[in-house]
């Protein structure tokens, strides 16, 4: 409801969607005229496009800090591989069949499949019963499922983790008759 | 040099002495530093030392040649060598600025020499001066290479095919291009030798198979550093036959770690009671370093400092109990409570270094540590000499207790990430608190600064820096007089390096003769020009005086007349063998 009175997300702006003033402040160089000689020109070039556009980085003095490459990459890998996984939050909608309205929840808090469904199950108060890889969830009358970056209905488990959390884009538990369509084998 | 003086006095009588004597009595000296010293003393010693010396130290491949080195060293076993400046580390050096080996592996091969260790540092090493260092040398046993680069896994694989009485194979932090190559296959089934292993440096795949039956067939290996390429369980075999150990590096990713290969691998852990010193674990889930639990007590050597993926509770966790610890090397991600508990769990302790987990400040995260873990381990720890410390914040006060704390310090490096950033209480400048530091540790051989730090600072370290041999400067000092206060007071001062500070022509020409006591001066992004440098190097012939232009395609871009343009990278050195021959186009030497 708030969101349609939300003027802020409405705003023109030239800043990527989700940056807010917090970014444009952290931008500012602070060292003075001596250290802006190592500036390199590119960086010297972003960091003079002001208002709107936010740099992912503060400007960066070349050979500052004094740590070895090899060293910032591994901080550099790790916020890769977490971006990829998601970890900055993957966050998707969750609806069951039934439920008078959806949640939410991130995927990057889980470490794999049994934690999210263990989570769902005590979210929907509900059992999913068992995972097969040929007949998919037996024992239960709610089979999880997920919509993926192609549109399909998929059903959880099938795919490694990692490949689940990034193409997934929302989930649904489904119910009933409808359950059996999706995945397994009748 | 008292040991030298005193030997001076009874050189007489000593002479009275057979060569075999007098030698057999240098052996016991083996400090390079104190064998130069003898060699200082008289023409028989002089003569005496040098046929007997086996292990040379040069601290600059540049200084000397290997022609030369070997006339005075026929004897030459064991040598060091190091070629860039230390900033190349941080990108401050062109890539293909020198340091080559092959000239040095050339010379020795062919004067038959009786190499038998090589350790080198930041120099480039091709895979053609591997092979004809692996053909060359029958005895050859140990190769050590830190920050090197220009070889590939094929360079390995000569070393491993070639080299029989191979015993130390050491990489650390090279650029090595890996061919995913079989390189640990080359090693033949005759090798049982090895005592060191580490390629934790390696980005490709290994060979995993062959490297389990490497090292099943070495019982002698004491240290085994892995890649991130030896999983788990591959890891729980190799320790399984191999519980002598005493020095671990793991490198494996495990997203999930099963119960059973856990157990498994905690079980070969309890196995390995020689373990002491553990590193590694770059790509590796915290339950991982759980496992090390039961050995935790008999470290002596933690290096956790690219653990990326280790939170602080996680390392506080393991930390507190391993109460041995001399030496630890850890992300700031411990933070100050994390320091906190080492300072009361750690009385060991020698050397601390905290390396940033986010160094260009992106996250907004308040978990890294301040001067306030600094206080803590400089309370709790009696025995730290040597630290290396990142932080976002320090204050004077905090530096003065440090002071206090330790006077032991041998070696103190601390930056502060954001240039010129004062006391954060009180807005001064930090000369007072280094200044603290250089009274009190009247030991003190190496020192960075940072953070806001006018000419005082320089004056402080010039007066009370007595031991002083390195100095590292960054965004510091107001004027020549800086540079000057270091130069004439810090008498045993070898290696200067300073980046982004107001020094000119003034400071670096006022005393020209200081450069030959010293190994070398970098200057990068301060006032000198090329004027300044052209003049410095007309009065010391005995000097490389080394311009590194801003564009490295060529030669300097701009009015190369211009004797009033300032130089942006300024490397200079003594050498007993002139210019260089093999600098490339972006380096003008005057």
């Amino acid at each position: 409801m708030d969101e349609f009175v939300n003027l802020k997300a409405t705003e023109l702006r030239l800043g990527l969607p989700g940056t807010d003033n917090a970014c444009e402040e952290r931008e500012r160089v602070s060292c003075n005229k001596r250290t802006l000689q190592g500036v390199t020109e590119n960086e010297t070039e972003s960091s003079m496009i002001k208002t709107g556009t936010c740099p992912p980085r503060k400007a960066q003095i070349v050979g500052w800090p004094p740590v070895r490459s090899s060293r910032k990459n591994i901080i550099q890998t790790k916020k890769n591989e977490s971006d990829s996984e998601g970890g900055r939050g993957v966050y998707v909608k969750v609806s069951m069949d039934g439920a008078p309205y959806l949640r939410k929840i991130d995927l990057s808090c889980y470490k794999g499949y049994k934690e999210l469904l263990k989570a769902l199950e005590i979210m929907f108060n509900f059992s999913v019963g068992e995972y097969f890889e040929r007949e998919g969830y037996k024992g239960s009358d709610f089979v999880p499922t997920y919509e993926d970056k192609d549109g399909d209905w998929m059903l959880i488990g099938d795919v490694p983790w990692e490949m689940f959390v990034c193409t997934c884009k929302r989930l649904r538990i489904m119910r009933g008759s409808e359950a059996k369509g999706v995945g397994c084998v009748v | 040099m008292d040991r030298a003086i005193k030997l001076q006095l009874s050189t007489s009588e000593m002479n009275y002495f057979p060569d075999e004597v007098i030698e057999h009595i240098f052996d016991f000296i083996p400090s390079h530093r104190d064998r130069n010293s003898i060699s200082l003393v008289s023409k028989s010693w002089h003569k005496i030392e040098r046929s007997s010396r086996h292990q040379v130290f040069i601290g600059n491949c540049y200084a000397i040649s290997p022609e030369r080195l070997i006339r005075r060293f026929p004897c030459l076993r064991s040598l060091t060598l190091k070629g860039k400046p230390h900033f190349a580390d941080f990108n401050l050096v062109p890539h293909e600025w020198g340091g080559f080996l092959h000239p040095w592996i050339d010379a020795l091969s062919k004067a038959r020499v009786g190499l038998e260790e090589l350790r080198l540092k930041r120099m480039v090493v091709s895979d053609e001066s591997l092979e004809l260092l692996s053909r060359s040398f029958v005895g050859f046993k140990s190769l050590v290479l830190v920050s090197c680069d220009g070889f590939t896994t094929d360079g390995l694989a000569s070393i491993a095919a070639n080299c029989r009485n191979l015993r130390e194979l050491d990489l650390q932090e090279n650029e090595i291009d890996d061919h995913r190559g079989q390189w640990l296959n080359c090693f033949p089934d005759s090798s049982t030798t090895l005592v060191s292993l580490n390629f934790a440096c390696l980005k490709g795949e290994t060979n995993l198979s062959a490297l389990e039956r490497l090292v099943a067939r070495s019982p002698n290996l004491k240290s085994l550093k892995v890649n991130r390429a030896v999983p788990l369980d591959a890891l729980t075999r190799l320790m399984s036959c191999a519980p002598q150990l005493v020095d671990l590096g793991v490198g494996c990713y495990e997203n999930e770690a099963e119960p059973e290969s856990f157990e498994k691998l905690m079980a070969a852990i309890k196995k390995c009671t020689l373990l002491r010193s553990l590193s590694g674990f770059s790509e590796v889930a915290p339950i991982c370093l759980t496992a090390f639990y039961p050995i935790c007590e008999n470290l002596t050597s933690l290096n956790l400092s690219y653990a990326a993926e280790l939170q602080g509770n996680h390392l506080i966790e393991f930390v507190q109990f391993c109460k041995r610890l001399q030496l630890l090397w850890i992300l700031d991600s411990i933070g100050d409570r994390g320091l906190e508990v080492v300072a009361s769990s750690c009385k060991e302790l020698q050397e601390l270094r905290v390396f940033p987990s986010d160094p260009h400040d992106e996250e907004d995260n308040n978990t890294a540590v301040t001067e306030v873990g600094l206080v803590a381990i400089s309370a709790g720890c009696p025995k730290l000499h040597s630290i290396l410390y990142f932080c976002k914040q320090m204050t004077n006060a905090a530096l003065i207790t440090v002071a206090k704390n330790c006077p032991n310090f041998i070696r103190f490096r601390l930056c502060i990430l954001e240039p010129n950033k004062s006391d954060h209480i009180t807005s001064q400048s930090l000369d007072e608190g280094f200044g603290a530091i250089v009274q009190a540790c009247k030991g003190l051989r190496r020192l960075s600064v940072s953070g806001l730090l006018t000419d005082k600072v320089f004056l402080y370290i010039g007066m009370y820096a007595e031991q002083l041999e390195m100095l590292s400067i960054a965004f510091a000092g107001d004027t020549d007089k800086g540079m000057l206060y270091v130069l004439n007071g810090c008498k045993k001062l070898r290696k200067l390096e300073i980046r982004d500070s107001p020094f000119g022509n003034a400071a670096l020409l006022a005393d020209v003769g200081k450069y030959e006591t010293m190994r070398s001066l970098w200057m990068s992004s301060c006032e000198v020009t090329l004027g300044g440098c052209k003049r410095l190097a007309r009065n010391a012939p005995w000097l490389n005086v080394e311009i590194i232009n801003e564009n490295e395609n060529g030669r300097m871009e701009r009015n190369e007349e211009d004797e009033r343009e300032k130089v942006d990278r300024l490397y200079l050195y003594r050498t007993v063998v002139g210019t260089r021959k093999d600098a490339p186009p972006c380096v003008t030497i005057l």
